[in-house]
């Protein structure tokens, strides 16, 4: 079964990969200043408000969110983990993103030259549909397909 | 985005590589917001960046890229507390040495990077720089490219200044250039509440869980707070800017609020009343029941969840100087009522560092030491943020730290009554 959505494109590119999905806001600090900190190899979410992230893998997957929020450290923090290569390989965010995300990725997209791709606006329909697991196709158009 | 000449030719390289980058960086972020324009910043700086985790390798990096092309911030500028203090918040050898050589290993260094690019002073180590006695107090209607979430959503609501939630880096590139994308909390429209708050409590809620619920609720929207007034007045005194000080930072950590109004007491509030408020605003009415709901949701992360408690922070964000001396004397009668020479925890009282050296030539500074509490400048949540210091069993009444650290969080009444021995934790 597959559903296709579209949002717009803050740093675009071709993916497929895997869904790891948050139905409320990521909180950017908590969640990945743990693996950061420890010079990880990849990211665990350390983020105890988060039952959909918490303890789970998100380095190399696709995370499906609605916005993040919490600390103004937040732009920082993903620019951190994408200079260290651990950061998710895309962010899908069915609300319009926040100053926090997009400062992360345009700063990680002009100072460290990552790879990291950014979607937004992808809509509440995308959020009530995906679930971690699913494979997910990305186009640099926006748009992205769900497949189960 | 339009840009005028001047700003265009810094975009093309005009003033070297690295003010163009940092311009091309602020304008791509206007643009996705739909930003029309650059807007003067008008009043200091302030950064959420205060420490040098030698982790962060981009921060120094750019830091130091900036420095050679002789770049420096248009005005000067506070940051957020320091990390480590020594003095006031001991350490065992094993902490120190992941403290001062692995963790925060940059400090020394970053510290010059930003005394370089134009730090304001070496008292301007404070997530409360709004506060009079450290100087960076902005005015209603000042434009401003801060980030630290607490101090954002204070200047906001409590001073009527204008300012987006800047994530770090952001809020240092803005100081050079002088100049911010106008969107958002910026304009009249943005500035709107997108939901109105019904406060229907018995009593003045505590502000941190009241803060709390607001976040966790609207998340990064705007909320209009009616019904609170009832108990804090319609005046904006010492006591009921900490509160809002407070509320606002639980908010801003457990949700992303950048902005409230409290009807009949916030400066916009007063001045627009009920017109600040959406046509399609949503409702979220809080009563003492739904305090209780958010209180009992906060997960106790402790891995013994009877564990004596061994560290209290009190004050993050940092406390005001009337806050200050209400806690010196609560902890102080609190302890003569049960008959206590000592706290049965060890206390540390944060607040920024004039307050802080201020309070140091009082009586009651003398009076706190003796019973074991210690008043600090540090940042809790920068001590709390390593493996050992976050598998100790650490208590606290700021929400913020419970949010980004393994502490348990009590109210005030609660931390009192564990510290000064009336009840055990």
């Amino acid at each position: 079964m597959e559903k296709e959505f579209k949002g717009r494109v803050i740093a675009g590119g071709d993916l497929v990969g895997e869904a790891i999905v948050s139905r409320n806001g990521v909180n950017t600090l908590a969640t990945f200043q743990k693996s950061a900190l420890k010079n990880a190899k990849k990211v665990i979410c350390s983020d105890q408000n988060n039952p959909d992230l918490y303890g789970k893998l998100l380095t190399g997957k696709i995370l499906c969110l609605p916005k993040t929020i919490g600390s103004t450290t937040g732009g920082l923090v993903i620019q951190t983990i994408c200079s260290m290569g651990i950061n998710p390989s895309a962010m899908l965010f069915s609300e319009p993103i926040d100053s926090l995300a997009c400062s992360g990725i345009i700063l990680a997209k002009n100072w460290e030259n990552s790879k990291i791709i950014a979607i937004d606006k992808l809509g509440k329909k995308f959020l009530d549909y995906v679930q971690s697991g699913d494979k997910i196709e990305i186009k640099s158009d926006g748009t992205v397909k769900v497949i189960r | 985005m339009k840009l005028s000449k001047e700003e265009q030719a810094i975009l093309d390289g005009a003033e070297g590589e690295t003010k163009a980058k940092i311009m091309r960086t602020i304008v791509e972020f206007g643009d996705v917001f739909g930003a029309k324009r650059l807007v003067p910043v008008t009043h200091d700086g302030h950064l959420v960046t205060s420490f040098g985790i030698g982790l962060i390798k981009p921060l120094f990096r750019i830091m130091d890229e900036i420095i050679d092309a002789g770049i420096k911030a248009q005005k000067p500028f506070t940051v957020d507390p320091r990390p480590i203090d020594y003095k006031n918040v001991k350490c065992n050898i094993l902490n120190k040495l992941i403290f001062s050589k692995i963790m925060y290993s940059q400090q020394a260094r970053y510290e010059e990077q930003l005394k370089k690019i134009g730090l304001k002073n070496e008292d301007g180590f404070t997530c409360t720089c709004y506060h009079d006695e450290v100087g960076n107090v902005p005015k209603y209607g000042d434009i401003l490219c801060w980030a630290e979430s607490s101090a954002v959503v204070y200047a906001n609501s409590v001073l009527g200044a204008r300012c987006n939630r800047n994530s770090g880096m952001l809020d240092i590139f803005s100081s050079i250039i002088g100049k911010v994308p106008e969107f958002g909390l910026l304009t009249d429209e943005g500035r709107k509440a997108d939901w109105i708050i019904e406060i229907k409590t018995t009593k003045l809620p505590e502000a941190q869980i009241l803060g709390s619920a607001i976040g966790l609720k609207v998340m990064e929207d705007v909320p209009y707070i009616v019904g609170l007034d009832k108990f804090l007045g319609k005046k904006l005194d010492n006591d009921t800017k900490a509160y809002l000080k407070d509320m606002g930072a639980a908010s801003a950590s457990n949700g992303s609020v950048g902005l409230y109004h409290v009807d009949n007491l916030t400066p916009e509030a007063k001045k627009l009343k009920k017109t600040l408020i959406k046509n399609n605003a949503k409702t979220y009415v809080i009563d003492d029941k739904e305090l209780q709901r958010v209180y009992d949701s906060y997960p106790i992360l402790w891995k013994d969840k009877e564990a004596k408690p061994k560290l209290c922070f009190i004050g993050c964000p940092h406390l005001s100087s009337s806050q200050l001396d209400t806690w010196a004397d609560k902890i102080l009668a609190g302890l003569k009522e049960n008959k206590k020479k000592k706290v049965t925890v060890r206390t540390i009282l944060t607040t920024a560092p004039a307050i802080r050296k201020a309070f140091e030539k009082t009586d009651k500074y003398v009076a706190l030491n003796k019973a074991g509490v210690r008043v600090s400048s540090i940042c809790p949540l920068m001590y709390t943020n390593n493996p050992i210091a976050g598998k100790s069993p650490i208590i606290t009444s700021s929400n913020k730290l419970r949010t980004y650290s393994s502490s348990r969080y009590y109210k005030d009444d609660e931390i009192l009554n564990i510290i000064t021995g009336t009840k055990k934790a």
